[in-house]
């Protein structure tokens, strides 16, 4: 009797709550590893298309164990995730559901989404190098495994190695060439850095414009967003951007990325959004807005990333860098990379 | 039914069995899964090195704290000289900046590309780094430093409360007696705010264990580093857990040991002649040496700091105005009052049942209770997950059972699971005030009133709640400007479309950029202040 009369008094505060989630057909809950202002502008044109309101709660760190836990009860719908590791831990955490799409299959070209449908690329972004404009010049071969050779001692200059960003590019040289080989790949960058590794992508384009070093590790999009604003313009303008590897295996690529939740209680909804991001309205806006490369082979980059050229991407499949994720971060610890 | 003898005794153990139960169930969950070897590759490699920094870190910010904060409490509270009273609330200031804000604005100053640099190298001519000699900021020296200049105001808090409360007489006594006056203070003065000396200096030694933020932007890896990367990129919570583990025991040890050296020892103050009535003359050499220590002091780790953000703000002022920012500080003041009043009503319950029954049950509660403070955020968030969210799948089960639709996440998906996160975390410093506080308070007094004819219940009334006003108000502030600056509690449990001030400013801090994010930090500052002022307020006119 006491039970009974305390879950009912339970059902009636839980309906005055504003934060329950009882599944409406017209939302979509969204757990989002990138930071929301990339993404609002597209998810409001979403709403204001369909109807259809979009939550979205961000955060760097803990989010695939928040969904873990919650279980059969979570309100997630979507994971967005801003790198691959991230999609293929939610992947094996068997946290995901198949999605069979006929509109994703034709937007995202293959190699951009899981066979099985449990995860799919909705951006790419090339791990570039940028050169000295001043000292250096372009360079156009040049590749990652020359930021290790003697000639480029004290020269170079890398955000922390266990940033996600440099995690996976280790393991696709893991993935390339085999741990031994790449141990000694990451030893002789280690020794060439020009400072141990730190601050961000920004500050290392910074540091080669006031003479610190003359190569740098960074990721495409951030060479666009610093050129755009007026107070780092003279940061972008000092150095050159270069395709990695093009004579050799292709510039390495990560990709920004979506999952439905295993207990997505949205589905519907959900997945109209999953194909609405890889459409051509919300490919364009990632394209124009943050200077990545659209996965929908119909949507161009932006005119300032075009300006960059066409290059040769690492075609090793995303998959095969994911299972190497575990041996880079040892390597990291192994040559004691950050310390 | 359970009598009221017994409720006083239960409740206690409640709100700590409650504290701990999430730190408890991590641990516990963390056994049961197997490892993979995580923690032997951690111990192959980079284990020693992680702790070793994670030690200097400790040591280091523990006595640049206690050189920063000593002198400038013992000046403002003993000693006469020109500007004072806005020094003794201005001190406090530096509590109100997140330590990861001003992590960034020193690392941006600082570092090879920073303007100070730059200036140098513009002056003398100096064209590139092998010219000259710059010490390089983002080491564990530059972050002891920061993170120091950021804390130390919780040691100066605690410790001007116990030279205020500090008979005057005993110092005045060790003068006529022939000492000195720097061995007066030494021997008597010092050896008197022994509680609150230990109070502020193990909270700075959680936080700086607990710290994630400020190190990572120092580019140095600590045992929190460690437990971010095994966990979350690795996947073993296993070997978080274990790791965590480790920096709780080794707290738990360091407390116990400065604990059981000072067992023999009961301070309490009866009346007489407080320090405020003979406050020492500064004059001539000593003035101006006060004054340049202090201002100097506040300088550092509050105006250039706020200076920069200012600067930053107005640059961007139209790009980061934003009509939502008054909805997210809305949600910060009230959630952050919220927990610290919660967080009061704790330490009050905690405090009273080891007055009222002291023994090692009584300090077991208080040592206990505080435990979260020492662990990093993210960790103690999934850590109040797990028992949340187990109680709400169990209800929801319940619900159904009984022919009920399933109401979904009721506690680990609310600001209920949110609040939670917060007291575990900041309950610790709501506590160490009380406990501080409360120690001054003889009780010899609670056995007069007592003796009285009046009851336990009207003791505390009547006698100690008043006489600990001042500490009660100390430890609501001091949580509130905790909850405020909080970061990745709220980032990872609050509930859609919630964000506060501090999750607002990290999605841009998080993509680099910082300009963006500083009119919401400028914002957590002034609300931080606000408290502050109306203390200040209230502390003039009691005066």
């Amino acid at each position: 009797m006491f039970i009974k009369k305390f879950l009912s008094s339970a059902v009636i505060f839980s309906s005055l709550s504003v934060s329950s989630f009882a599944a409406y057909a017209d939302q979509v809950n969204i757990y989002s590893f990138r930071q929301p202002f990339l993404i609002e502008p597209i998810m409001e044109k979403f709403t204001a298309e369909t109807g259809i309101k979009v939550n979205i709660l961000f955060a760097k760190n803990g989010l695939i164990e928040r969904v873990k836990r919650e279980g059969k009860l979570s309100p997630a719908d979507l994971v967005l995730t801003s790198d691959f590791s991230r999609l293929m831990m939610l992947n094996d955490d068997h946290l995901t559901q198949a999605v069979d799409s006929k509109i994703l299959n034709e937007n995202i070209p293959s190699q951009y989404r899981d066979p099985k449908q449990h995860w799919f690329a909705l951006t790419t972004r090339v791990r570039n190098i940028y050169s000295s404009a001043e000292r250096v010049g372009p360079a156009a071969d040049i590749t990652y495994q020359d930021l290790a050779s003697p000639e480029f001692k004290g020269k170079v200059c890398m955000r922390a190695g266990k940033h996600p960003y440099n995690v996976s590019l280790l393991a696709s040289v893991i993935a390339h060439e085999g741990k031994a080989d790449a141990k000694t790949w990451l030893e002789g960058l280690k020794a060439n850095l020009a400072r141990k590794p730190q601050g961000n992508d920004r500050a290392q384009v910074k540091a080669i414009k006031d003479g610190l070093c003359d190569y740098a590790l960074g990721n495409s999009y951030y060479l666009g967003k610093m050129l755009a604003d007026p107070q780092q313009l003279s940061w972008a303008e000092a150095v050159n951007i270069n395709f990695p590897n093009q004579a050799t295996t292709g510039s390495h690529v990560n990709v920004s990325g979506v999952v439905l939740t295993k207990y997505a209680p949205n589905k519907a909804s959900a997945v109209k959004l999953m194909e609405y991001l890889s459409g051509e309205a919300a490919q364009k806006m990632y394209a124009e807005v943050n200077y990545e490369y659209p996965v929908n082979a119909k949507v161009a980059p932006s005119k300032l990333v075009a300006s960059w050229g066409e290059f040769k991407a690492d075609s090793i499949a995303l998959a095969d860098i994911a299972k190497q994720h575990q041996t880079a971060m040892k390597l990291l610890d192994e040559v004691k990379f950050d310390l | 039914m359970i009598s009221r003898v017994n409720l006083y005794k239960l409740l206690p153990w409640a709100v700590t069995c409650l504290l701990i139960a999430p730190i408890l169930a991590l641990i516990l969950s963390a056994f049961q899964i197997d490892d993979s070897g995580s923690f032997q590759h951690l111990i192959d490699t980079v284990l020693w090195d992680y702790s070793l920094n994670t030690l200097l870190m400790i040591l280091g910010v523990i006595t640049l704290s206690f050189i920063f904060a000593l002198p400038v409490a013992w000046f403002v509270a003993c000693c006469e000289f020109p500007g004072r009273s806005i020094l003794q609330w201005a001190l406090m200031l530096p509590l109100a900046l997140p330590p990861y804000i001003v992590a960034i604005v020193y690392t941006d100053l600082l570092d090879f590309s920073g303007p100070v640099q730059h200036f140098l190298r513009a002056l003398m001519g100096w064209q590139q780094s092998s010219d000259y000699y710059f010490p390089d900021i983002r080491t564990i020296s530059g972050a002891i430093i920061v993170l120091s200049l950021s804390l130390f105001p919780y040691l100066y808090l605690l410790l001007r409360g116990a030279f205020l409360g500090q008979s005057g007489g005993l110092f005045q006594a060790a003068r006529t007696l022939g000492l000195s006056p720097t061995r007066a203070f030494f021997r008597v003065s010092l050896p008197l705010s022994r509680t609150a000396m230990a109070v502020g200096l193990s909270l700075i030694a959680m936080e700086t264990l607990g710290d994630f933020a400020t190190v990572h932007y120092f580019a140095v890896s600590t045992l929190t580093t460690a437990v971010y990367n095994t966990w979350l990129e690795l996947g073993s919570l296993t070997t978080a857990a274990k790791i965590s583990s480790l920096m709780l025991l080794v707290l738990v040890i360091l407390i116990s040991l400065e604990n059981y050296s000072r067992r023999r020892q009961k301070l309490y103050q009866r009346s007489g002649a407080t320090h405020t009535e003979l406050r020492f003359v500064l004059r001539g050499w000593r003035k101006w040496g006060v004054l340049t220590f202090s201002w100097g002091l506040l300088f550092f780790a509050f105006i250039l700091p706020l200076a920069v953000l200012f600067y930053y703000a107005s640059i961007y002022f139209s790009q980061s105005l934003n009509l939502s920012l008054w909805k997210y500080t809305l949600n910060s003041v009230w959630l952050a009052m919220i927990v610290a009043s919660l967080a009061l009503l704790i330490a009050l319950i905690v405090n009273f049942y080891q007055r009222l029954s002291p023994g090692v049950l009584a300090k077991a509660t208080i040592r206990l209770s505080s435990l979260g403070y020492a662990l990093p955020g993210t960790v103690v968030a999934i850590a109040v997950l797990i028992p949340l969210s187990s109680l709400d799948l169990w209800f929801n089960r319940q619900l159904i059972e009984y022919g009920y639709s399933r109401v979904g996440l009721l506690f680990s998906g609310t600001l209920f699971v949110l609040v939670a996160g917060y007291l575990v975390r900041f309950s610790a410093i709501a506590v160490g005030s009380i406990d501080s506080s409360l120690a001054q308070v003889s009780p010899s007094l609670d056995s007069a009133s007592r003796t009285l004819g009046q009851s336990a219940a009207q003791t505390i009334r009547r006698v100690n709640l008043p006489l600990i006003s001042k500490g009660m108000l100390s430890a609501f502030i001091l949580v509130f400007i905790e909850a405020m600056k909080e970061l990745p509690t709220a980032l990872l449990l609050r509930p859609f479309n919630f964000e506060t001030l501090a999750t607002y400013a990290y999605q841009f801090v998080s993509d680099e950029m910082i300009e963006y994010a500083a009119l919401p930090a400028l914002l957590i500052v002034l609300m931080g202040l606000v408290p502050f002022i109306v203390v200040s307020r209230l502390m003039e006119k009691a005066s």
